[in-house]
C-alpha cells in the first residue's frame, strides 16, 4: 500500500513524458493524457482519505510510510511518508492540478506537449515535497519543482516573462541553497552526537542543538521558507512571478508553490528547532502582521488585476506566519485550513483573471467594466471568491482566519488585533475588484462571451470545495489534527498517543488542553 | 623492475607507443578516419588495461611514479574524457580544411602529460608531465592556424604556460635547496617537525603555486582563461577545461596532503584567498559576456574556486568531493562544449548567442541537452553538478569552512544567472533571419551524437543514483 507514495510521482513523472511524446500526433491526446493522470492520482489520494476517515490509524499520525536506500553512503533514504497534513495538501495539490490541465485547454496552443510536461513535473516536485521525510530528499523536490515552473513562465508567461522567470529562479534558487547549508550543518551535528549519519526526519527530530547553532540552521530553514511563503521583506519575486505567468502557472504558483513554504515551516521549523524558533517567534509574528497589512495596501493600489490578486496572496501568507509561530493548536490548525483555503479562493481568481484575459486580452482593471451584465455567470462565481477572500463566514477562509485569530490572540492580543484589521483592509482591495471589474457602466464595447461549459466546471468545482471547506471545515480539521499537535509537540509522545481520542471533539476543546501546557 | 612495476606503467606506455604508431601511420597515407580509430582504440584500450588488469593496491616506482587508487582513478578520468574528447573531435575537424591528423599525436600525448602528473610523486615527473602537457596544449590551441583567434589565443597560453613553468622551476629549486629532494615524501618528512614553514619554504611554495595557479586559471592568474577558451577550436578548449586542470588539481591534492598542507595557516590563508576571488571574480565576469565560450571561460575559474574549497576542507570526504566533483565536471564540460561542437559550422565555432537564438524550436532535443548540462553547471538537482556540489558543501560544512561555504553559495545563485539567461535566449522565438543550417555527414553526426547521449545518460545517473560511484571513489581512494 505505501508503494503508492513514490507511485503518485512517478505517475506525474510519466505522464508528463507521455504527454510531450503524443502531443505530436495530436495536442488532445497530451491534454487527455495530463488529465488523467492527475485524476487517476486525485481518486487514489481521495480512497486513502475516505478509508483512513473510517479507520484512522491508530497510536501514531502516520498513515502511510515507505522506505528505500538510496544513497547509502550518506545515509540518504527515499522515505516517504503521509500524515494528516500531506494528505490534506496532495488532495489539494491534484485537485488543482486538473483544474490547471482544464483552464490551459484553450490558453495554451503552442508547444502543448512541452508545457504539460512542464506541468506536470511541477506538480510532481510540489508532490515531492509534501511527502519526502528525508531532508536531502527534500531539498532535492525543493529544487526540482523550480525548474518546471520556470520554463513555464518563461516560455507561455505574458509580456515581461523573462525578467519574472530570472527572479522567481534566482530568489527562491539562492534560498534554498541556504536551507541546503542548514540541513548538512544539522546532518554532521546530529552524526557527531549520536555517531549515525542521516538525513533521515525521524532521526533528526530529536537533535540537541546548542542554542547559538540551532538559531543558525534554523535561520537557513526559514529562509528558504519564507521567501516561498513570502514573508514581506522577501516577497519581491511574487508579484512579478504571479502576473508574467500563464493562468496555469498563476495557479500552480499561488496555490500549491507558497502552501510548500507553509508546509515546511510547520514540518521542519516547529519541530527541528523548537527553541529557536520560539525565540524569534515575536518578530516572525511581526513579520507575519507586517505582511498582511503590507500586502492588503499594495493590493488595493495596483492596477492590473493579476498583481492585484498576487499581493492579496501576501498578504494571506501573513496569516500563516502569525500562526505558525504562536506555537499554539488552533492556531496551527487555521494554517492548515488557510493553506486549503487560500489554495482554492486565490487560485480561482487567477483563473478568472486567465479568463478575463482570454476574453479582452488586458489585465489592466481600468479598461474593465461592467461585466455582471455581460457575463453574469461570472460575475456570481467571482463574488463568492471575493467574499471568500475578504473573510466572509460560511467560505473557507473564514474559519482559517478567525482560528488563526483567536488561536494567537492567547499568545500576542496586540498582533491579533493589528492582524484583524487587515480583515478590514481586504474587504477593501476585494470590494475594489468587483466594482471595478464587474459593476459600473461597461467600458469595452466588445460582446463578451459568459464561460463556456469547461469553464462553468472548473468555477462550479472551485465554489462547491470552498463553501465546503467554509460550512464543514470539521473533516479537514480532523484529518490534520493529529499531525498537527505531533508537530507542535514533538517530545511529547504521550500526547500525542492520547490525541485520536479528540478526533471527533470539536477543534477547540484543545484550547484548554493548548494553554495549560504552554 | 618488478612484473608488478612493469603493469602499473603499461598504462603509459601504451600512450606513447599509439602517438609513435599515429606519427608512422600519417607517413604512411594520411587518413583521417584511420588516425581517428587508431586514437580512440588505444585510449579505450588503455582505459580497459587500467580497469581489468589486476595490479597490487599501492604501487610505487621509485623515486618518481606512485600507482594508488586515487591516482589510478583519476588516470581511468583522464582517459575516458579524451576519448570523449577525440570522439567529438572527429566531427569537428572532419569539416575543416586543415590537415587535421596531426591533432591525435597532440591530443594523445597531451593526456599522456596529464596522466603522468597524476600519479607522479616527484618534482622531476610532475615537471616532466607539466611540460609534455603544455607543449601539446600550445600547438592544439594554435591548430587552426587559418583563424586569427587561435594564433593569439596560441601565442598567449605559450608565454603564459612558459612564464608559469619558470616560476614553478625556480619555487622547485627553493624548495630543494631548502629540504634537499625533490620528492614529495622526503620533503614532507623536512617539514614534519616545523610548525611554522621556514621562510624559504614559502617562497618556493610560493612560486610553485603560482605556477599551478596559472596552469588552473584561478584568480588572480585567470586573465588567459577567456581568450585562449574563445579562441581555441572547441575540442582543444574543453580538453584544456578537463584534462588539463583536472589532472593539475589531481597533483596538488597529492602534494598538498603529503606535506600536510593543512597545518599551515599561511597556505590555508593563501588557499582561501585564491579560492573566493576566483568564485566572485568568476562569476562576475562571467555576468558581462555575450559570448558562450567566454561565459564558460569565465565559469570555469569560478568551478576552480568550488574545488579549491572542498581541497581547503580537506579530510576523506574533501577529496572524495574533489573526485566526485571533478568526474561531474568533466561530463559536464566536455558535455556543454560538444554540443557547441555539434552547431558549429566549417567557418567558425558556434559561441554567440545568436547562434543558439531561439534552438529550442530549431533543434529541441540539442537545446534540452545543453540546457541539462549548463543546468548541471548551476548545481541544479537531478544532473550530476547538484550531487558535485552537495559534496563540496558537505565537505566544506564538516570542515567547519563555513565563509567558504556561504560565499560558495551565494556564488551559486550568481551563477544561476547567466546560465537561466542562455537558456532563456535558447527558448526566444526566432522570427527573423535563419542562419543556414550547418551541413555535416550524418556518419559525422552519429558518432558525435553517441558520444553525448552517453554523456547525458551519465550526467543524468550521477545525478540520480550516484551512490555507485561514491562507493567506487571511497573504496579507491582509502585502499
Amino acid at each position: 500500500m505505501a508503494i503508492i507514495l513514490p507511485g503518485f510521482i512517478v505517475t506525474l513523472l510519466l505522464g508528463g513524458i507521455l504527454s510531450w511524446i503524443v502531443a505530436k500526433q495530436s495536442h488532445l491526446y497530451a491534454r487527455w493524457i495530463s488529465l488523467l493522470t492527475l485524476l487517476a492520482n486525485f481518486i487514489a489520494i481521495i480512497i486513502i482519505w475516505i478509508q483512513n476517515m473510517k479507520s484512522p490509524a491508530s497510536g501514531s499520525s502516520w498513515i502511510l510510510n515507505f522506505s528505500v536506500a538510496w544513497i547509502p553512503s550518506f545515509g540518504i533514504n527515499f522515505h516517504m511518508a503521509l500524515d494528516g497534513l500531506s494528505l490534506l495538501l496532495l488532495s489539494l495539490t491534484f485537485f488543482l492540478g486538473i483544474l490547471s490541465v482544464l483552464i490551459s485547454w484553450k490558453e495554451i496552443q503552442s508547444r502543448v506537449g512541452l508545457y504539460h510536461f512542464c506541468l506536470l513535473w511541477v506538480l510532481a516536485g510540489i508532490t515531492g515535497v509534501f511527502l519526502t521525510m528525508d531532508l536531502f530528499l527534500f531539498y532535492f523536490f525543493w529544487e526540482v519543482m523550480l525548474i518546471p515552473m520556470f520554463f513555464l513562465i518563461l516560455i507561455w508567461g505574458h509580456e515581461n516573462r523573462r525578467y519574472a522567470a530570472f527572479k522567481f529562479f534566482i530568489f527562491t534558487q539562492a534560498s534554498g541553497l541556504l536551507m541546503l547549508l542548514s540541513i548538512l550543518g544539522l546532518y554532521f551535528v546530529h552524526g557527531g552526537q549520536t555517531g549515525i549519519y542521516s538525513f533521515d526526519y525521524f532521526q533528526l527530530l530529536g537533535t540537541a542543538l546548542a542554542p547559538k547553532i540551532g538559531m543558525w540552521l534554523m535561520l537557513g530553514f526559514l529562509v528558504a521558507f519564507i521567501v516561498k511563503l513570502p514573508a514581506v521583506p522577501f516577497h519581491a519575486w511574487l508579484p512579478d512571478a504571479h502576473s508574467e505567468a500563464p493562468t496555469a502557472g498563476s495557479l500552480v504558483l499561488a496555490a500549491l508553490m507558497l502552501k510548500t513554504g507553509a508546509y515546511g515551516l510547520l514540518r521542519f521549523i516547529v519541530p527541528l528547532f523548537r527553541d529557536a524558533a520560539m525565540e524569534i517567534a515575536p518578530w516572525a509574528m511581526a513579520i507575519g502582521v507586517l505582511g498582511i497589512l503590507y500586502g492588503a495596501l499594495l493590493a488595493f493600489s495596483q492596477t492590473n488585476l493579476k498583481r492585484l490578486v498576487a499581493y492579496t496572496s501576501v498578504s494571506h501568507m501573513g496569516f500563516i506566519m502569525l500562526g505558525v509561530f504562536s506555537f499554539n493548536e488552533v492556531a496551527a490548525q487555521g494554517v492548515v485550513m488557510q493553506m486549503m483555503a487560500h489554495g482554492i479562493s486565490t487560485g480561482a481568481l487567477f483563473i478568472l483573471a486567465g479568463m478575463i484575459y482570454e476574453r479582452i486580452h488586458t489585465r489592466d482593471i481600468r479598461e474593465m467594466g461592467g461585466f455582471w451584465m455581460k457575463m453574469p455567470f461570472m460575475g456570481a462565481t467571482a463574488l463568492v471568491f471575493t467574499m471568500a477572500t475578504w473573510g466572509l463566514p460560511g467560505l473557507g477562509n473564514f474559519v482559517a482566519e478567525f482560528l488563526t485569530l483567536v488561536g494567537v490572540w492567547q499568545v500576542a492580543p496586540m498582533l491579533t488585533i493589528l492582524a484583524a484589521i487587515g480583515l478590514v483592509a481586504a474587504t477593501a482591495y476585494s470590494l475594489r475588484i468587483l466594482q471595478k471589474v464587474f459593476y459600473g457602466s461597461p467600458v469595452v464595447s466588445m460582446e463578451l462571451t459568459d464561460l463556456s461549459f469547461r469553464e462553468r466546471i472548473i468555477m462550479g468545482a472551485l465554489v462547491i470545495s470552498i463553501i465546503w471547506l467554509g460550512l464543514f471545515p470539521q473533516p479537514v480539521l480532523n484529518t490534520s489534527i493529529e499531525a498537527v499537535n505531533v508537530m507542535l509537540h514533538p517530545n511529547n509522545k504521550v500526547e500525542a498517543s492520547v490525541l485520536p481520542s479528540l478526533k471527533t471533539g470539536d477543534a477547540f476543546s484543545l484550547r484548554e488542553k493548548g494553554g495549560s501546557d504552554e | 623492475m618488478s612484473r608488478e612495476d612493469l603493469l602499473n606503467i603499461v598504462p603509459l606506455f601504451i600512450l606513447t607507443s599509439a602517438a609513435i604508431l599515429i606519427l608512422f601511420s600519417i607517413a604512411i597515407k594520411r587518413n583521417h578516419k584511420v588516425i581517428y580509430v587508431i586514437t580512440a582504440l588505444s585510449l579505450l584500450a588503455d582505459f580497459i588495461f587500467l580497469v581489468t588488469v589486476d595490479t597490487p593496491a599501492k604501487g610505487i616506482i621509485e623515486p618518481l611514479f606512485i600507482f594508488d587508487g586515487f591516482g589510478k582513478f583519476n588516470f581511468g578520468l583522464i582517459l575516458i574524457t579524451a576519448l570523449a574528447l577525440t570522439m567529438l573531435s572527429y566531427a569537428y575537424f572532419e569539416q575543416r580544411e586543415e590537415r587535421k591528423e596531426e591533432y591525435y599525436i597532440l591530443l594523445i600525448l597531451a593526456t599522456l602529460g596529464a596522466c603522468t602528473l597524476v600519479i607522479s610523486k616527484h618534482f622531476v615527473s610532475l615537471f616532466l608531465g607539466l611540460e609534455i602537457l603544455s607543449v601539446s596544449l600550445y600547438s592544439m590551441i594554435a591548430y587552426l592556424r587559418k583563424r586569427k583567434r587561435s594564433d593569439e589565443a596560441g601565442i598567449k597560453y605559450l608565454i603564459m604556460a612558459a612564464f608559469s613553468s619558470a616560476f614553478m622551476l625556480f619555487g622547485m629549486a627553493l624548495i630543494y635547496y631548502t629540504t634537499g629532494s625533490m620528492e614529495f615524501g622526503a620533503i614532507a618528512s623536512y617539514l614534519a617537525p616545523f610548525s611554522k614553514l621556514p621562510l624559504l619554504m614559502i617562497a618556493g611554495l610560493g612560486f610553485l603555486l603560482i605556477g599551478i595557479g596559472f596552469k588552473l586559471g584561478v584568480v588572480p592568474f585567470h586573465m588567459w582563461i577567456a581568450d585562449v577558451y574563445e579562441g581555441a577550436p572547441l575540442p582543444v578548449t574543453s580538453f584544456i577545461a578537463t584534462v588539463s586542470k583536472g589532472g593539475i588539481v589531481i597533483l596538488l591534492v597529492r602534494f598538498f596532503l603529503q606535506i600536510n598542507g593543512h597545518q599551515y595557516t599561511s597556505l590555508v590563508v593563501i588557499f582561501s584567498v585564491v579560492a573566493i576571488a576566483s568564485m566572485f571574480i568568476g562569476n562576475l565576469l562571467a555576468l558581462q559576456q555575450q559570448n558562450i565560450k567566454r561565459i564558460l571561460a569565465y565559469s570555469s575559474i569560478s568551478h576552480m574556486g568550488y574545488i579549491l574549497v572542498a581541497f581547503l576542507a580537506g579530510g576523506s570526504l574533501g577529496i572524495e568531493a574533489v573526485a566526485f566533483y571533478l568526474v561531474a565536471y568533466f561530463i559536464t564540460t566536455v558535455g556543454a562544449f560538444g554540443i557547441l561542437t555539434t552547431l558549429s559550422d566549417s567557418q567558425r565555432d558556434a559561441e554567440l548567442f545568436d547562434d543558439v537564438r531561439g534552438l529550442f524550436w530549431r533543434r529541441p532535443w540539442t537545446a534540452a541537452i545543453f540546457s541539462a548540462m549548463l543546468l548541471s553547471l548551476a548545481g541544479v538537482p537531478l544532473t550530476a553538478g547538484f550531487v558535485g556540489e552537495f559534496y563540496i558543501v558537505a565537505a566544506g560544512v564538516q570542515g567547519n569552512m563555513w565563509l567558504l561555504v556561504i560565499i560558495l553559495v551565494i556564488n551559486s545563485a550568481i551563477g544561476l544567472f547567466y546560465y537561466i539567461r542562455i537558456i532563456s535566449i535558447m527558448s526566444e522565438k526566432q522570427e527573423a533571419i535563419d542562419r543556414p543550417e550547418v551541413t555535416l555527414k550524418p556518419s559525422v553526426y552519429f558518432i558525435s551524437g553517441i558520444t553525448i547521449a552517453a554523456l547525458v545518460i551519465a550526467l543524468f545517473w550521477v545525478g540520480i543514483f550516484p551512490d555507485r560511484l561514491m562507493t567506487l571513489i571511497r573504496f579507491l581512494i582509502f585502499s
